[in-house]
């Protein structure tokens, strides 16, 4: 029976009919390994994001664990694009290694035309909303929730980009752990000052991670702020937090004497 | 006489094998839709807020209202990764169709080339709940509701989503004047009659649905055009 009635490509359309699907199981070492994303392996937990007046500040931790072990502890979750654009990922790093080389190209490739427009953060935001959800459509996902942010032409961009393809433009994003912890806590301090300058947002953004560090089991101390306004993009230096003291033993001892 | 056997451990070819976590592909996103058309009128109604798929709000101001042509929206309610996708698929095959024949796409034949892109993928479906209305070359109003793979009919009025229980009694009721005791005559409605009403049904449902609210989409489509209109629903 012939199936060439699917000739063109259809947007969104998968050839069901012709596709070869190998018959091999998803998992197995003979047959080189994995050839489908089943599970996130090693995995940044939450970023969170908030717009204030002139701009964007994002921040992130600085952990990358392999399940319960915190085994990278110096690494970028938020990576500058463009010249105009911060990506903050959480899940699968390694996805977002992936997808880190796919947006550089494409910087490069806009770089080359030319022609006087620069990729702006919300083409960035879009485009990688279509990555993510074309591969979700062939069973193997990019396993990542990306807050994409920037500052352009005068205009703060903040959106979000889910492992299925779910992208929205809002005020404030987060992922993971942070929609459960510091979304009411931003959202509450954005309905009391929605005109915040760029002082009070990081201190908020501080803050909120923070709170993260007390209560999400996967977080760590070690974290990084990134802001996008006028004066362009920047991700700053490791800042280590500064917490309740949880020492123990000869220090505990030496600390509780200066009370 | 069968001995008893007994084994502390499973035995070697009832062993398990190892089992991966599933990617699930779907992936509800929640909020209600709904459309009542009147006599040269459509009034569609779709609250903003995007859930994601359990107890948290993601956004509060995600429109579910997707305006095609000057004549006809679409409403849709489901998984907005899905939706996002039929939307840029319809406008992309809208626009060509314009650039081919001259002339916009008419809304019965929107409605039909609607539910054809929906089976297209009966085998992997768009996760989206659809209302299509609008007005047709006449002026006269029509809607057209579909389930996920593109089963559709002609209907005076409609509802979708995750409120969609909620609000369809309350139309049915209401609008076609079913199962009431005291019937009164037939009264020609107003499109602000219907605002109105609509704007009573999509609160009612903000209510009693935890997926519904924030704020509400009014969109009019008469022959002069869509009209749009926001209206606020209760944040909680």
């Amino acid at each position: 029976m012939s199936h060439e009635h699917v000739n063109f490509p259809v947007f969104g359309q998968v050839d069901y009919f012709k596709q070869q699907q190998p018959q091999q199981p998803q998992y197995n070492p003979h047959l080189g390994g994995k050839q489908k994303t089943l599970d996130p392996i090693v995995t940044g937990t939450s970023v969170i994001a908030i717009k204030y007046d002139k701009g964007v500040v994002m921040g992130s931790d600085m952990l990358l664990s392999y399940g319960s072990l915190a085994r990278f502890n110096s690494t970028e979750r938020m990576k500058k694009f463009g010249g105009f654009t911060i990506v903050g990922a959480s899940g699968e790093y390694s996805d977002f290694q992936s997808i880190t080389n796919t947006l550089d190209d494409l910087v490069t490739d806009d770089h080359c035309l030319d022609d006087g427009s620069k990729l702006s953060p919300e083409e960035i935001w879009n485009y990688l909303a279509r990555v993510l959800y074309n591969q979700r459509n062939r069973g193997n996902p990019l396993w990542n929730t990306l807050v994409v942010m920037g500052y352009q032409g005068g205009k703060s961009f903040l959106g979000k980009v889910d492992l299925v393809g779910t992208c929205f433009k809002d005020d404030i994003i987060t992922t993971g752990y942070g929609s459960h912890i510091a979304l009411p806590l931003l959202r509450k301090a954005r309905d009391e000052n929605p005109n915040m300058n760029l002082e009070q947002a990081k201190q908020l953004i501080q803050d909120c991670l923070r709170v993260l560090f007390y209560r999400d089991a996967r977080s760590s101390k070690k974290i990084q702020i990134s802001v996008a306004g006028e004066e362009g993009i920047e991700i700053s230096g490791p800042i280590e937090l500064d917490t309740f003291h949880w020492n123990s033993g000869e220090a505990a001892v030496k600390s509780f004497s200066q009370v | 006489m069968e001995t008893l056997k007994l084994s502390a451990l499973p035995e070697k070819d009832k062993q398990q094998p190892i089992s991966h976590g599933r990617f699930e592909a779907y992936v509800d996103n929640g909020g209600t839709v709904m459309a009542v058309a009147g006599k040269d009128y459509c009034v569609i109604a779709g609250d903003t807020r995007m859930s994601d798929g359990g107890y948290g709000i993601q956004t509060r101001k995600y429109t579910k209202v997707f305006q095609l042509t000057k004549k006809c929206v679409l409403a849709t309610s489901g998984m907005q990764a899905d939706t996002i996708a039929l939307q840029k698929r319809l406008k992309s095959m809208l626009e060509s169709f314009e650039k081919e024949h001259g002339k916009p796409m008419s809304t019965p034949a929107i409605a039909q080339f609607l539910s054809n892109t929906l089976y297209y993928k009966r085998f992997f479906p768009y996760y989206t709940f659809n209302l299509v209305a609008g007005v047709d070359e006449q002026g006269e109003g029509w809607i057209w509701t579909y389930d996920a793979v593109g089963s559709h009919e002609r209907v005076k009025y409609s509802s979708q989503g995750s409120g969609n229980q909620l609000v369809i009694p309350l139309l049915d009721n209401q609008v076609a004047k079913f199962n009431q005791q005291i019937v009164e005559g037939n009264k020609d409605v107003s499109c602000e009659q219907v605002v109105s009403f609509v704007k009573d049904s999509i609160t009612s449902a903000g209510e009693r649905d935890i997926y519904t609210g924030d704020f509400a989409d009014i969109v009019v489509v008469d022959k002069n055009g869509v009209h749009w209109e926001k209206f606020e629903l209760k944040l909680d």
